[in-house]
């Protein structure tokens, strides 16, 4: 009588714990509480979504001319549609707009030239990037050489303004925030308290008072008949502004470095410029690219104060169309447009600065 | 030897590699420029001025200003002067900042621990929440709530009201106000009696738990105090107080308080836009704590309630405070955005219109940088205080 054991083949797990029922009990109704949680945030979502879709889809209007083709009652996506070479030119003219679309083809090219890994001598597409496209961009939408023909700053605005008083904010202010940190870690305690005043003040003080100071200001301090661009002192005020922000993005770069790489490089016999140029900052850069990232998002967002001192940036655009007499009234399109364009922006920036982090991290942990 | 080695290096060092020499000259330098510049613009200024026919100087604080401001907390009319303009704006500033913190901070809490939430749903709409408010313009969204919801509200004739005492309309929300009459003094003490006792209490159970080890329940009790007594005097002292309600006059409303749209859309915006970034804040705070903290708590047998309260919540403390405090100062700063439509801050009452009156720019500029660098550096300095009690002590 052999009686071998022979143990009976698994059970499957029980179906309330698998399956679409199990991911629902444990994720949406694994208490009371968290149920009724579930049904007022489902009920939420549902209302929202609905509402958009049936507004801004089902029945919106996007083809047309004029405000008489919005029959729908829904959203009048064609007051977006009509306007959208002024949301993105501003007041550029229509002749010249090739120019801006030049200069955007570059800079698209570029960037993405740069975000590719496998882009041979990407270090040259950087230089060109850094150094001689800034000066095309200049001619490109300034003009007054090669035979093209001056427009004025005044007339820049919408998209192509935000971008390049951003653009132009974040690329100056880094190598004086650059400098500003060393001066605040600098042993010269003048050096280094002039550093902080000037740190201090500025990221104490609102953007908009900046800005009001630099446009009825800056006129004062200058010697007598200089006269500067709006554009120019506005720029001026948001450089001095974001530098201050820059310094402590880079301060804490540079506070992050252990000591022992400052001290090798010292026993290395490097003087504190190689020191900082070959050893310190290359690693440090490393660990600011999230900051400078949110910096800059923060700087693309607060170009829309320029408004208030009399800038076309996008957002000021699409306040100007609002009060156009013959497009009254869609102001939701115009806002929930400008939104969309500012966040695409934003959270793609966002996104990438994480993706990079990931891609630049060596630490073997 | 090493005597020799010093003098050595004496005499190779060159003057100008000498670090000590080196940075005495370039700290005359920095200290050279600096004057050199502020000379400049001052010389420049005085210069352009002088052109202009703009005289220097606060004298003009004291002239009449003669234009009206939407919204005052303190006593203004058109005759009173410019230097009061000053104060108007000042305090519809920190009215903003205030509450807009109060109400940033408990949308904030909750959307942080939303995210943590085990609640698929719930996480997933409170990080819908951040990362869509955080990437807006915060200009963007105060136009937005100003002119197009709170520009689509019905006019008084036809607003929305509760229970023929609160009404809402597009000139703003309207609220029943209390007035005070003789004898309301006595509940006012009663209230500061109340929160003395409660002290007391406190105390007298601390002690009283270290002695004996035995807890005892205060939350009820303080509640009852704080309530039940004023409440007493207040019925004892013959009811002196009694609401203004608002009523509808004409075109408009009148009595009661009255919360101006423009108000109520910064307040929105402001809310909206920095409770994205506190619930980061909250969120980060709270994962930084590590998990075994919770399960010591657990095993100690503590309760739910006393495990956040003793051991979470003041470690999080120390990870919240730091970024919590910017949020705060960058809240008060973005306060200013209130001129974009209009409502009457210290940017727009002060550097805007009091400045398009009187022409004095330099001094209106620097009063108004000056108090927001005061606001600025003085919470930062009380926030650091704070911060480095509470701080980990490692040895």
């Amino acid at each position: 009588m052999s009686n071998k054991f022979v143990p009976l083949p698994d059970l499957p797990p029980p179906s309330n714990t698998v399956g679409v029922v199990g991911w629902l009990r444990t994720n949406l109704f694994s208490s009371p509480v968290n149920s009724v949680l579930t049904i007022i945030a489902f009920y939420l979502i549902y209302s929202g979504i609905s509402w958009f879709v049936s507004w801004g889809v089902i029945n919106a209007d996007v083809i047309g001319t004029s405000r008489e083709d919005c029959t729908s009652g829904g959203a009048c996506w064609v007051f977006i549609s009509v306007r959208l070479p002024q949301f993105i030119y501003g007041f550029y003219p229509p002749d010249e707009v090739w120019r801006i679309n030049l200069m955007f083809a570059i800079a698209i090219i570029g960037i993405v030239a740069l975000m590719i890994d496998k882009t041979p001598k990407k270090g040259w597409i950087a230089l060109f990037m850094l150094v001689i496209f800034p000066i095309i961009a200049y001619f490109l939408l300034y003009g007054g050489a090669f035979g093209l023909e001056v427009v004025e700053t005044h007339k820049w605005g919408g998209l192509t303004l935000t971008l390049v008083i951003a653009t132009v904010g974040i690329v100056v202010s880094l190598p004086i925030g650059v400098a500003l940190a060393l001066g605040r870690r600098s042993e010269m305690p003048i050096v280094k308290s002039i550093s902080v005043v000037y740190i201090e003040f500025w990221r104490g003080v609102p953007l908009i008072t900046v800005l009001f100071m630099a446009s009825v200001m800056l006129p004062l301090f200058m010697s007598e008949g200089t006269e500067t661009d709006k554009l120019v002192r506005a720029m001026i005020g948001v450089i001095m502004f974001q530098s201050a922000y820059m310094a402590e993005v880079v301060r804490g770069g540079l506070q992050a470095i252990p000591k022992g790489q400052y001290e090798a490089a010292h026993s290395l016999g490097l003087s504190y410029w190689k020191m900082m140029f070959f050893i310190i900052l290359p690693q440090a850069l490393k660990l600011m690219i999230p900051g400078i990232v949110n910096t800059f998002i923060a700087l693309f967002k607060d170009t829309s104060l320029v408004l208030i001192i009399g800038l076309f940036d996008l957002l000021a655009i699409v306040q100007s169309a609002l009060h156009d007499p013959k497009w009254l009234g869609f102001s939701v399109e115009g806002y929930i447009f400008v939104a969309f364009l500012f966040w695409v922006f934003c959270f793609g920036m966002s996104r990438y600065s994480q993706a990079l982090e990931r891609k630049l991290n060596t630490s073997h942990r | 030897m090493d005597i020799q080695n010093k003098g050595q290096d004496k005499a190779k060092t060159k003057i100008w590699n000498d670090p000590a020499v080196r940075s005495v000259f370039f700290q005359v330098l920095a200290v050279g420029a600096v004057v050199a510049f502020f000379l400049y613009i001052i010389n420049n200024a005085l210069t352009n001025m002088e052109q202009r026919g703009i005289t220097t100087g606060f004298a003009f604080l004291g002239d009449q200003a003669g234009f009206g401001i939407l919204q005052s907390l303190i006593e203004y009319d058109e005759t009173h002067s410019f230097g009061r303009t000053f104060f108007v704006g000042l305090l519809n500033t920190v009215l903003v900042a205030v509450l807009g913190i109060i109400l940033a901070t408990i949308l904030g809490f909750f959307i942080g621990i939303g995210r943590l939430s085990h609640n698929w749903l719930i996480s997933k709409l409170a990080t819908t929440y951040i990362e869509t408010f955080r990437n807006i313009p915060l200009l963007l969204q105060i136009f937005f709530w100003y002119f197009a919801v709170l520009q689509g509200l019905p006019s008084p004739r036809n607003s929305m009201s509760i229970g023929e005492s609160v009404f809402f309309n597009i000139r703003g929300l309207y609220l029943p106000g209390p007035v005070y009459e003789d004898g309301f003094g006595a509940v006012a003490f009663a209230i500061v009696v109340a929160i003395g006792i409660i002290i007391g209490l406190v105390r007298f159970e601390r002690k009283r738990q270290r002695e004996t080890g035995k807890t005892f329940p205060l939350f009820l009790p303080s509640v009852g105090i704080l309530c039940g007594l004023p409440l007493i005097v207040y019925f004892l002292a013959g009811s002196p107080m009694h609401w203004d309600y608002p009523v509808l006059t004409g075109f408009n409303f009148k009595g009661g308080l009255t919360i101006i749209p423009e108000l109520i859309a910064l307040l929105i915006a402001l809310t909206v836009y920095t409770a994205a970034f506190i619930a980061e804040v909250v969120r980060s705070g709270i994962e930084a704590i590590p998990r075994g903290q919770s399960e010591a708590a657990n095993a100690l047998g503590l309760s739910n309630g006393q495990r956040l309260r003793l051991v979470i919540i003041p470690q999080a403390m120390r990870v919240i405070i730091p970024p919590m405090t910017n949020q705060y100062l960058n809240l008060t700063k973005n306060s200013s955005l209130a001129t974009a439509i209009g409502y009457p801050d210290l940017v727009s009452v002060f550097m805007g219109t009091t400045l398009n009156q009187t022409g004095q720019a330099i001094e209106i500029i620097f009063m108004t940088m000056a108090v927001y660098l005061f606001l600025s550096l003085s919470t930062s300095a009380l926030m650091n205080w704070y911060n480095s009690r509470i701080a980990l002590v490692e040895r």
